[in-house]
């Protein structure tokens, strides 16, 4: 019975100490952004990495999700005449939801876990404890770059999906089933809340952005220094992420929306 | 640890991409365009019944907006639903005898309001009252009265 107290114990120690380390790391990197503008270098080579890279995946689901809402919208929406309806609907789930939401999610999949892994292994084959060695600080070097392209890039990543996705329901409603193009964006325009629907989506977005930046940078740096310890690093970063965007993306829609 | 020029012009594209996108959701996917700052004044109006009207709806004059609603509030002095409506300063023409309606875009539309000018030479200012009004309809009501009148004719 003790023994199971114990365990338990231990148990949620661990999950605070894991808490507590992350977000004094979290600090550490901030403290490493200024130093950051005085080399605009590092930065640029981890947009490259976590921005560019990720454009395919993202413009490609953009393009899709944008096709099967303006299809499956319009079928329902023809039920009841309402055709008219389908570029805001499309437009706000869209803004709102999808497209910070998705491309986290994508985001994590994609940036997260390279992230994951490219530090996890600099910490494996001890690149970390070299550079400490010659007094450079990894926090600042290696991490705090990653960290702000990633948060740099999510906003950008996420209007671009959007984007993306209004354009290609367009061309399906308007181009394919005949909903009248000027309709489609003259709607758009009037119903469609420059602060309270894309504001919101981009400031969702960044949110996403620097939560699932720390926790794949995290558990990078937090990693076992083993090939197995990367490996599960790796998968952590996905798993945690996700689940991390999506709890906060109920926790946001409900603040910004309302409702609760 | 360099960068290519390849690599830069590449985060350049990116950046400018969105950039773009930002501008495209702005002027053409939403409502951004119509956020000019005008100038405008307050006139208050009280209904009885205001139905689903919101801030924000519009104000209209021959279907015209010419303004939107800024505050839909209760007074517990006139024991009225007071509306708050910004007018733009270019419409500073309306009579003191102007009257506003709610009305109903569509069956199930959104509500706004309808100003209907009257005659006289007096201008509305900013914080004037807006005397004649005409609440919103509501749904039950109009059942109630058709069911009335249909009763009614029954028993002669």
């Amino acid at each position: 019975m003790v023994n199971l107290l114990a365990n338990v114990g231990v148990w949620w120690l661990e999950i605070l100490q894991r808490v507590g380390r992350g977000f004094l790391f979290f600090i550490q990197i901030l403290t490493g952004l200024p130093a950051l503008l005085m080399r605009p270098g590092l930065l640029i080579k981890e947009l490259y990495s976590v921005g560019v890279l990720s454009l395919t995946i993202i413009l490609v689901s953009g393009l899709f999700v944008g096709m099967v809402l303006g299809l499956q919208f319009f079928m329902t929406l023809s039920r009841f005449g309402a055709e008219s309806a389908l570029s805001v609907t499309v437009n706000l789930t869209l803004l709102r939801e999808l497209g910070p939401v998705v491309t986290a999610l994508l985001f994590a999949g994609r940036a997260g876990s390279a992230l994951t892994a490219e530090i996890g292994l600099m910490k494996t084959t001890e690149q970390l404890s070299g550079m400490e060695m010659m007094a450079v600080d990894p926090v600042h070097r290696v991490i705090a770059p990653r960290f702000l392209a990633s948060v740099i890039a999510m906003p950008l990543l996420a209007v671009l999906f959007s984007v993306v996705g209004i354009l290609s329901a367009w061309f399906i409603g308007a181009g394919l089933l005949g909903v009248d193009s000027g309709s489609f964006w003259a709607q758009m325009q009037t119903s469609v809340d420059w602060y309270n629907d894309a504001m919101n989506g981009i400031y969702k977005s960044i949110v996403f952005g620097i939560v699932v930046a720390w926790i794949a940078v995290f558990e990078g740096y937090d990693t076992i220094p083993t090939s197995e310890g990367v490996g599960r690093a790796t998968t952590r970063t996905v798993v945690n992420g996700s689940l991390a965007v999506l709890a906060l993306d109920f926790i946001l829609t409900s603040l910004m929306f309302g409702g609760i | 640890m360099r960068t290519t020029r390849t690599q830069e012009a590449w985060v350049g594209l990116f950046v400018i991409l969105g950039i773009i996108a930002l501008f495209a959701l702005a002027l053409k996917m939403s409502n951004f365009s119509s956020y000019k700052k005008e100038e405008v004044y307050r006139v208050n109006v009280y209904f009885e019944n205001v139905g689903g009207l919101r801030a924000r709806a519009p104000v209209t004059l021959s279907g015209v907006k010419v303004g939107r609603v800024e505050e839909v509030a209760y007074d517990p002095e006139e024991l009225e639903a007071k509306v708050v409506l910004a007018i733009n300063s270019g419409t500073n023409f309306l009579p003191i005898d102007t009257s506003a309606s709610i009305y109903t875009a569509g069956l199930l539309g959104e509500q706004y309001i309808a100003l209907e000018p009257g005659a006289e030479d007096e201008t509305l200012k900013d914080g004037s009252k807006i005397r004649h009004s005409q609440s919103a309809m509501v749904l039950e009501e109009l059942v109630g009265q058709v069911l009335v009148n249909l009763t009614s004719g029954d028993e002669e």
